[in-house]
């Protein structure tokens, strides 16, 4: 058995269709995690990320091969120890921010003063400090999207998903956001797995991106970044980035190409 | 006051107004129509005497009782329509026709199955409303967001708790809807039923009053309706209008 925080074996996913030709959307996949990584996935679009991401969370079973995270299988429930942030707004437009932030908690059947505990916390880590009896609707896409990170985070995860969190912000505001990120990842210790379209944001954020081919996607490479545990946006000036990011692009314009030509029809997976 | 309920008040009186004094210049005949004023009394020396309630809970019981059959029935066929794909494409078609069907015309069928009583109304008062609620149903379950139900399973919550904890709330606008407009349909299946065969309730006695060239109580009885119909939908709106600023939508 393997060490490894996150192990990936021969994963693949099919999606069998009624009277047509199987959907072979994924690997197979070889992927070792090792606790407290930052890893981030890049791709060219519809080649499996968020298949990735959902059969590693346990939302979507592997076709072959198997998924294990801290030694443990995961079949078709996502374990206690993962936490998963959407791109999509998830915050529950009925319940204020600090009752969003502790709806898992309460889940949980946490006692009061704990809760009350994390979630202040939570608020103050996010700032979202004056917004905790604010409803959703009331605030801007970036931060619900920090509702929804807080609402992860209370839990204490040791494995954190994360899909395009930060897709329909603003560039300036991923790269705010993604500090934030690095700094709750430094504070929490967790694992994090960050499925992203954007090569910039993988680049600054990861210890290793996995480069993945068009459908059906697999790893094509995966690249080191080299960055210190203690980097933050401001790398994104040094020559260094321009040498990962061109390294992620010229594994990723091929496969783009060819993903392309698949959604308009020129060409066949 | 806002500026729109203002205007709205405005309108309101201004047309009750045109209507007082056309009447009371008699440029409306007092047998077409007696002046709202005379209404308004009337129907307080009908309700000082005692002389509606018997009629009015006949007919509240009956709208009350086809409503909550509506309301359960219409919410448990929209859940179960919508949880069965194969069920709800031979639905469709159905619920989208169902508002051409003059739901009335059953209704000497009902009063020869269940008698002259308050059977027939009710059941043409649910049959209005049910369609509301289960269409409302479908909509709201349609509209719950993909990505909720995701979460629901990262929370790892079964399908009870996820029933109650994310789709209803999630579902509930919709859901009001559908009792608001189920309130509305009941009222009309009702009292419509009480105008053409009936032995007692408000609209019996309006059909009884006109048949008797009685303008004051059917007026006074017209009004009360009207009155009543506009109290509940009021109610309703501010309950909506309370529970949609909770979701922080002024």
């Amino acid at each position: 058995m393997s060490d490894a925080h996150v192990a990936l074996k021969g994963v693949t996913r099919v999606y069998q269709r009624a009277g047509q030709e199987p959907l072979e959307a994924l690997g197979p996949i070889d992927l070792d995690l090792s606790a407290g990584e930052f890893f981030a996935v890049v791709g060219p679009s519809g080649c499996g990320k968020s298949t990735l991401l959902d059969v590693i969370a346990g939302l979507s079973q592997a076709s072959a091969g198997t998924v294990s995270i801290e030694g443990k299988p995961v079949r078709g429930v996502v374990p206690e120890s993962v936490g998963v942030v959407f791109q999509d707004d998830a915050s529950f437009p009925w319940l204020t921010v600090e009752d969003n932030i502790a709806f898992g908690l309460n889940r949980q059947g946490m006692d009061a003063a704990e809760t009350n505990r994390r979630v202040a916390q939570a608020l103050a880590l996010m700032g979202l400090n004056d917004f905790a009896r604010a409803y959703p609707a009331q605030l801007s896409g970036g931060m619900r999207q920090r509702v929804c990170i807080a609402r992860t985070l209370v839990l204490q995860p040791r494995l954190i998903l994360l899909d395009e969190p930060f897709g329909a912000l603003d560039q300036q505001t991923r790269l705010l956001m993604g500090d934030e990120l690095l700094n709750l990842w430094r504070k929490t210790g967790a694992t994090i797995l960050l499925i992203t379209h954007a090569l910039d944001e993988a680049a600054m954020l990861s210890d290793r991106v996995g480069v993945m081919s068009a459908r059906p996607g697999r790893f094509l490479e995966i690249v080191e970044t080299g960055w210190p545990r203690g980097r933050d946006s401001t790398i994104v000036a040094s020559p260094d980035f321009g040498r990962v990011t061109g390294r992620l692009w010229s594994l990723l314009r091929a496969e783009s190409l060819k993903a392309m030509q698949y959604q308009t029809g020129a060409a066949r997976p | 006051m806002k500026l729109a309920t203002k205007l709205r008040v405005a309108v309101l009186m201004g047309a009750v107004g045109l209507v007082e004094t056309l009447c009371q210049t008699g440029a409306i005949a007092r047998f077409t129509m007696i002046p709202p004023s005379e209404m308004a009394s009337s129907l307080w020396r009908l309700l000082y005497a005692g002389k509606l309630q018997t009629d009015m809970t006949r007919t509240l019981l009956a709208v009350c009782a086809a409503l909550t059959a509506a309301i359960v029935v219409g919410f448990v066929a929209g859940a179960v329509v919508h949880a069965i794909p194969r069920v709800r494409r031979t639905i469709d078609p159905l619920l989208s026709a169902y508002y051409s069907v003059p739901v009335f015309v059953f209704y000497p069928m009902f009063i020869v199955l269940f008698g002259l009583n308050d059977i027939p109304k009710i059941i043409i008062g649910f049959l209005y409303a049910v369609a509301a609620m289960t269409i409302n149903t479908l909509n709201g379950l349609d509209r719950v967001a993909p990505v909720l139900l995701k979460t629901a399973r990262v929370f790892r919550m079964g399908r009870a708790a996820t029933g109650f904890r994310v789709v209803l709330p999630a579902a509930a606008p919709y859901l009001f809807t559908g009792v608001k407009l189920a309130v509305a349909y009941s009222f009309i299946g009702v009292v419509g039923s009480e105008f053409i065969l009936s032995s007692g309730g408000l609209g019996y006695q309006i059909g009884f009053a006109y048949h008797n060239f009685d303008n004051r109580t059917m007026y006074a009885l017209i009004l009360f309706i009207l009155g009543l119909v506009m109290i509940v939908n009021m109610s309703l709106h501010a309950w909506e209008k309370m529970l949609m600023a909770r979701r922080g939508y002024q």
